[in-house]
């Protein structure tokens, strides 16, 4: 590796899509769909996340995601937020699948609860029914390496552990079993929600993982364009710390200036 | 165009009931599903059809009449994370 443009070269490949861009955004939650679309162009990513719902009957009129964010230059990822059984998601991303076209998809079954933790014995069982559907399946997941190592078993095209609750901008709260999914993971490991800021998206790609999912951190922050830039850079800044391998850890100093040749 | 009304109680008409985002409606003019998302001033290519539950292809809409009482889900992508 010379040094020129390194990050150009590294890709990462899920379900036999390659992408440049290591920063998944949401398109929720923002004040509108021009804010949405500027912060995605400013993050640089490539995929974005996207929910299924019921047309607006008596507005038709109204702003379309798609006309914004716009499907020809990112890549929809429909999500299956709401839906709490397997049969629920399954319901929504036949849906997704007719309206967009593809069979890439975000598995999230959660608990009803104010956690909104992944349910992840039903999660495992919605993935075994999509798997048969035929859906490429990114899995939304909790950060049980066991569990990790079920749905890549049951066919998941990528393992997403939380780094801490969905909008909750805790960061990654617990970095070992993060580390521990990416090691035994054969599929790319994604962590999907928890980002609060820049910092901690770097402490997931330096984690190994092969790129991150968030929308809150980016749609709620006071200047989201700028915020989706800074995600970019800590995103890259992480993953090329992650290649370039990290000094080792000590107890101790270790003095950077020779002591020999003292005056 | 076709004639649409919404209510929680249609009147009685001539024109198919029908059930969209389970909302009732009386739609005048409607044979076919083409009509249906035209008459509610949507663009078929961005939406996806279930009807009872099935989905409908976009290529199969105009030959799929929906009948008395059917339950039609009209649904697209929006924001979301």
């Amino acid at each position: 590796m010379d040094g020129s443009l390194p990050v150009d070269d590294d890709t990462w490949t899920v379900a036999g899509r390659t992408f440049r861009s290591r920063l998944i955004v949401g398109t929720g939650k923002y004040k509108d769909y021009a804010v949405n679309a500027a912060a995605a162009e400013a993050a640089g990513a490539e995929m974005v996340t996207v929910a299924l719902r019921r047309v607006n009957l008596s507005d038709p009129s109204q702003p379309m995601l798609a006309d914004y964010v716009k499907p020809d230059r990112f890549t929809y990822l429909p999500n299956t937020a709401g839906c709490f059984t397997g049969e629920e998601a399954v319901r929504t991303l036949r849906l997704a699948r007719e309206a967009g076209g593809w069979d890439l998809v975000k598995l999230e079954v959660l608990s009803r609860d104010k956690t909104l933790y992944p349910d992840m014995e039903e999660t495992l069982r919605a993935l075994k029914l999509l798997f048969v559907e035929g859906f490429q399946v990114m899995v939304y997941c909790s950060d049980d390496p066991v569990y990790a190592r079920k749905l890549e078993d049951a066919g998941a095209a990528a393992i997403m552990p939380l780094g801490s609750l969905i909008g909750s901008g805790l960061g990654i709260q617990n970095r070992l079993n993060i580390h521990l999914i990416v090691e035994a993971a054969k599929v790319p490991v994604v962590v999907d929600a928890g980002v609060g800021t820049a910092s901690d998206a770097a402490v997931a790609m330096e984690l190994g993982c092969d790129a991150v999912l968030m929308n809150t951190a980016i749609a709620e922050a006071r200047d989201p364009i700028r915020m989706a830039r800074a995600m970019k850079h800590a995103v890259i800044a992480g993953r090329e710390a992650f290649l370039a391998g990290r000094m080792p850890r000590r107890m101790y100093a270790d003095a950077s200036s020779p002591m020999s040749g003292l005056i | 165009m076709a004639q649409i009304s919404r209510s929680a109680h249609p009147p009685h008409s001539g024109g198919l009931r029908l059930i969209v985002n389970g909302e009732q409606g009386v739609y005048e003019a409607v044979t076919d599903l083409t009509d249906l998302v035209l008459a509610l001033g949507l663009d078929p290519r961005k939406v996806a059809i279930e009807l009872n539950l099935a989905i409908v292809p976009r290529s199969l809409y105009g030959d799929t009449a929906p009948r008395d009482g059917d339950r039609i889900e009209i649904v697209h992508f929006i924001g979301g994370g």
